[in-house]
């Protein structure tokens, strides 16, 4: 059982203690037609104890299928634990995702009524927010409209804009920040800061895969893995200690068969850093593609291009033999190695994609979209203590900026 | 309702707390006096047979209206059809039962014209059906409202049951210009009216939530419903009276909770007298349905998140 040493104060009438003894097990049901009586079971949490102070932000960090949705679904009551107990000091409020029971047919007034009882909050309170809750959403003009005929964006503002401004003690948030536009989304993160950082006390727990959001917004932080819990502790730390078990999924590389009647198809594709060994992918290293490739008839020159996207599938670089002058074999080969060296590719934190084409000189025969997945980390290049936010730009340039005087205009400034 | 008096922080070893389970506790959503909301609750595993929160119940009162009002709203927004569906279908079934089971079939109506008779029948028949059909869709079509957020889940096959009693209001008026088409007027029974569709209310949640609870849990039930309910019309005195079905056999209609109801409903619409005995066993019933159908349900709620 972990214990925070920081929460070590006694109890008040509003701290909230979460002690959990989670063990769920979920069985694999039929969709359709009966059970099936013989189920493997699967323990999606086990052992799982922790306690959160009052006022604490803590993140849950893991990667996928390590139970931090199930945990969220228990400590919001959706899900039942099969063993042990969950304590709760405070009103509760689970965010894992916006706009739940949001109607097409409906006004956007209405729903906001809807989606914010849905959500817990009297009538009384919603008709107090209600013009905040406008306002932020900014849709004051079609709140008699059927939300049906709102954009996409549209909804996601409003249906942000209600859970946004609930005033729960206890706050229990799955990411749902990656909504709508940049400009609201920097919104967005300014109310989740202000949520969680506010001095109302609340106490927040917040799901994510994004460390940066992680570490921005948390104070402390615990990681699951497998369903257990594994560390717990400071933010800082417990990223870190993610980062390093994830090491092994860096070095990404995919196994792959020829198609039918392909001339030239992939083997083997990798993507890795010379330079990251034994650490995750980070900001400024210099970045390898190796592809293996099969060739039937044999062939001297094979054409080969990828692009590199980001998560959201912008396609930001790129790069194809088939333009370019390289040397090709000295003799027809049947397999080969083809190595691209992309050097020092000026990445921000995140994760990414890449897209590989091989083919003759006719035609393209072998196409992988976005096989290779890898993730660059934040780093301190400069040794500044300090990086350009996310957001900012799809990549960063090593540019470099010398500064002078102005002799000519300083004496009008008065310099 | 019970939660741990001490501070459960502290505790000897992890062995100790996981045997603490206690079976027979539910959760507790314990409001408290005094500064803030004071609000502590508490989640643990529970088992078998789960008594009904009404105190949780009572606290989300509100969201069950927002649910019910979404329901009607969403009738009848959808098509101007929706507004009329209500009226119609009711209308549409009455005119073909009274050509064929009035006219063709010569099926007795107790001394009153066949169409005011049937559609008598259709009132709490048709609350009762599109109540169920459509509780019994509520959770399957509803997923992200089980595993997004938490809310008293039986709200969600209840608001359907609210919309439909709107649904019946309309037919009500319909019904009152056949009474006057065709010169038929009520008589004193007609005060027991709102207890016989708080009756009907009682059996179509029962009958309602049960069937939601196996549809989240059998997916195929969602074809079985509509098929049950075509022989459970056939079942209940829609198109025939209480007297066709002979002595010895009135006991299993007085069963089925709807045999008393329609009965009720003509007794007290048409002037005609009462059948008490089969009213009590109609009445009993749906209270039965009613409890079985809350208790199923809550014993079946803690798997709709995993399942749905």
């Amino acid at each position: 059982m972990y214990r925070l040493g920081a929460t070590q104060r006694r109890t008040e009438t509003f701290q909230e203690l979460i002690k959990s003894l989670v063990l769920a097990p979920v069985r694999k049901l039929h969709r359709m037609g009966e059970q099936i009586p013989e189920q493997e079971e699967f323990w999606a949490l086990q052992d799982i104890s922790f306690e959160v102070g009052q006022g604490d932000v803590i993140g849950i960090i893991g990667r996928n299928g390590a139970g931090k949705s199930t945990l969220l679904k228990v400590l919001s009551r959706i899900v039942e634990p099969t063993r042990g107990q969950v304590l709760l000091r405070g009103r509760v409020a689970s965010l894992l995702e916006v706009g739940t029971g949001f109607h097409p047919e409906l006004t956007g007034r209405e729903n906001i009524y809807l989606n914010g009882s849905i959500l817990g909050m009297k009538r009384r309170e919603i008709e107090s927010k209600f013009d905040e809750i406008v306002s932020f959403a900014e849709v004051e003009k079609f709140l008699d409209t059927p939300v049906k005929r709102y954009s996409s964006g549209m909804y996601v503002r409003l249906a942000f804009a209600v859970a946004a401004h609930l005033e729960p003690e206890i706050l229990i948030v799955d990411e749902v920040l990656a909504v709508g536009d940049a400009e609201f989304q920097k919104k967005c993160l300014g109310k989740m800061r202000e949520v969680a950082q506010g001095g109302s006390g609340r106490t927040v727990v917040f799901v994510s895969h994004n460390m940066a959001a992680v570490h921005a917004l948390c104070k402390t932080a615990l990681m699951l893995q497998k369903g257990r819990l594994v560390a717990i502790g400071p933010v800082g730390d417990i990223v870190q200690r993610y980062l390093a078990a994830s090491v092994e999924g860096e070095r990404n590389s995919i196994e792959a068969k020829r198609p039918m009647g392909a001339p030239v198809w992939f083997r083997r594709a990798e993507v890795f850093s010379a330079e990251a060994v034994g650490r995750p992918i980070r900001m400024g290293d210099e970045l390898t593609l190796r592809i293996h490739f099969g060739a039937d008839p044999a062939i001297r020159m094979p054409r080969f291009g990828w692009v590199l996207s980001d998560s959201l599938g912008t396609r930001l670089v790129g790069a194809n033999n088939r333009y370019q002058a390289d040397a090709p074999l000295e003799r027809p080969a049947r397999a080969g190695i083809i190595s691209c060296r992309l050097g020092m590719v000026p990445l921000m934190p995140g994760r990414y994609q890449i897209s590989l084409w091989i083919g003759n000189d006719a035609a393209d025969s072998h196409i992988l979209l976005d096989s290779l997945q890898f993730e660059v980390v934040a780093h301190d290049l400069w040794g500044q203590a300090k990086t350009p936010p996310l957001g900012s730009s799809a990549l960063w340039w090593p540019a470099t900026f010398e500064i002078e005087h102005d002799t000519q205009t300083a004496p009008a400034l008065g310099g | 309702m019970t939660f741990p008096a001490e501070n459960p922080v502290v505790d000897p070893s992890p062995t100790t707390t996981a045997e603490r389970v206690d079976p027979q506790s539910h959760q507790t959503s314990v409001p408290q006096a005094g500064g803030g909301s004071g609000h502590v609750s508490v989640i643990r595993a529970r088992r078998g047979w789960i008594a009904v929160d009404w105190a949780e119940l009572w606290e989300h009162r509100e969201l069950l209206g927002f649910l019910v009002q979404r329901d009607i709203k969403v009738r009848y927004k959808q098509t101007v059809l929706g507004v009329a569906w209500a009226v119609l279908q009711p209308v549409f079934a009455m005119l073909i039962f009274t050509l064929i089971f009035g006219r063709f079939a010569k099926i007795p109506s107790e001394d009153v014209p066949y169409a005011v008779f049937v559609y008598a029948g259709l009132l709490p028949w048709t609350f009762f059906s599109t109540s169920v059909t459509q509780a019994a869709q509520s959770l399957i079509s509803q997923e992200a409202l089980l595993t997004k957020i938490y809310l008293p889940r039986l709200f969600v096959p209840a608001a359907p049951v609210g919309g439909a009693l709107v649904d019946l209001s309309i037919s009500f008026g319909v019904f009152a210009v056949l009474m006057v088409w065709y010169q038929q007027v009520p008589g004193w029974g007609i005060v027991f009216l709102p207890l016989l569709v708080l009756m009907t209310v009682v059996a179509a949640l029962g009958v309602g939530l049960m069937l939601a609870a196996l549809t989240v849990s059998y997916r195929d039930f969602r074809f079985v419903v509509p098929f049950m309910m075509q022989v459970w019309m056939y079942a209940s005195p829609v198109i025939y009276p209480v007297k066709l079905v002979p002595e010895e056999y009135r006991w299993v209609l007085a069963l089925n909770p709807l045999g008393g109801i329609i009965d009720g409903f003509r007794a007290a619409l048409l002037d005609r007298p009462f059948d008490l005995p089969t009213l009590g066993v109609s009445a009993a019933s749906s209270v039965g349905v009613f409890l079985l159908g809350m208790f199923y349900f809550r014993k079946m709620e803690r798997r709709f998140a995993d399942i749905a």
